[in-house]
């Protein structure tokens, strides 16, 4: 797992239970990832693409933040590799809005490519994950992100 | 049969199955997700990985059946079968994935075809072994028994 950027990792919450948007197309890695971030105490929202992932972050033209504002997602975690919009291009996308840059994005993928990994910290992801997900990489990730 | 001759079976069954490398220690990381709260985790996403593997066996068959064979589209079901297999800790499927998408790279047609026929073999085998251990793991449960964890390395 890559080391985290030191920007601050500081989750705003109300609410003790983060908020998790977990995004995958798989959907055997949507339903580990769910359970390996309840399983850390984690509320989890998922999508099954980039799009679908706006639309729920309220970044879609539309405007309208389907989760009504009450929960607030505070760590968005995303496969790498997805049709259409890659987890990369999310990643650009919620770092480019004024509303939801400051939540951490971290990306998951099976392949371990240097030059890819650097490219999404450069971009501001908190973490890269390699895949399969391991209770462990959860662990480690709620844990920084709580403090 | 008593839940400890049932535990003994369940380990006599289900240790070669690692040692063989059908399945590796991500299906121990599913298995220590399943609790009283989810105790039919792995179940039912294993069942989730039957389903999402014969759409993409369909798919993969379909493909390779065209005139004009579409790599792009057969390496993206792949990666899809090898990401599954891959999450679930079928280790002799994802291997035959990796395989299976240097193959579409090269656009070997044979070759493609040849790991296809291996995919299945492999995704045929697992799936018998994996409705077997779960079979054992829920008549243990139904006795009143525990899972027995696995207890070697890799």
């Amino acid at each position: 797992m890559a080391a985290p950027s030191s920007s601050n990792w500081v989750m705003e919450s109300a609410h003790d239970v983060p908020h998790v948007l977990a995004v995958d197309d798989n959907l055997i890695d949507r339903k580990l990832v769910e359970k390996l971030l309840r399983n850390s105490s984690c509320k989890v929202t998922t999508a099954e693409n980039g799009p679908r992932a706006l639309e729920l972050l309220g970044l879609t033209s539309g405007g309208q933040n389907s989760m009504n504002g009450r929960s607030k997602v505070n760590l968005v975690i995303t496969d790498y590799c997805m049709p259409g919009m890659t987890g990369y291009e999310l990643l650009k996308k919620i770092k480019e809005s004024s509303v939801m840059k400051e939540v951490p994005v971290v990306i998951m993928s099976s392949e371990n490519i240097p030059t890819r990994i650097n490219k999404c910290l450069e971009e501001g992801a908190q973490m890269f994950i390699l895949k399969p997900l391991k209770q462990s990489d959860v662990k480690k990730l709620t844990c920084q992100l709580m403090n | 049969m008593e839940v400890d001759q049932m535990q003994r079976q369940y380990l006599d069954y289900t240790k070669p199955l690692f040692l063989e490398g059908f399945l590796d220690g991500q299906f121990l990381q599913l298995q220590q997700l399943q609790d009283e709260n989810n105790p039919d985790f792995v179940a039912e996403v294993v069942s989730l990985f039957f389903e999402d593997s014969e759409r993409l066996l369909n798919d993969l068959t379909f493909s390779l059946e065209q005139k004009s064979i579409d790599f792009k589209k057969i390496d993206a079901h792949v990666h899809q079968l090898k990401g599954s297999s891959s999450s679930i800790g079928a280790q002799r499927v994802k291997n035959c994935c990796i395989a299976f998408r240097n193959f579409c790279e090269e656009q070997n047609i044979d070759a493609c075809l040849s790991c296809l026929q291996q995919v299945k073999q492999e995704y045929c085998h697992v799936k018998n072994k994996l409705e077997t251990l779960i079979r054992l793991e829920q008549q243990i449960v139904a006795a009143g028994g525990s899972i027995p964890t696995m207890e070697f390395s890799f």
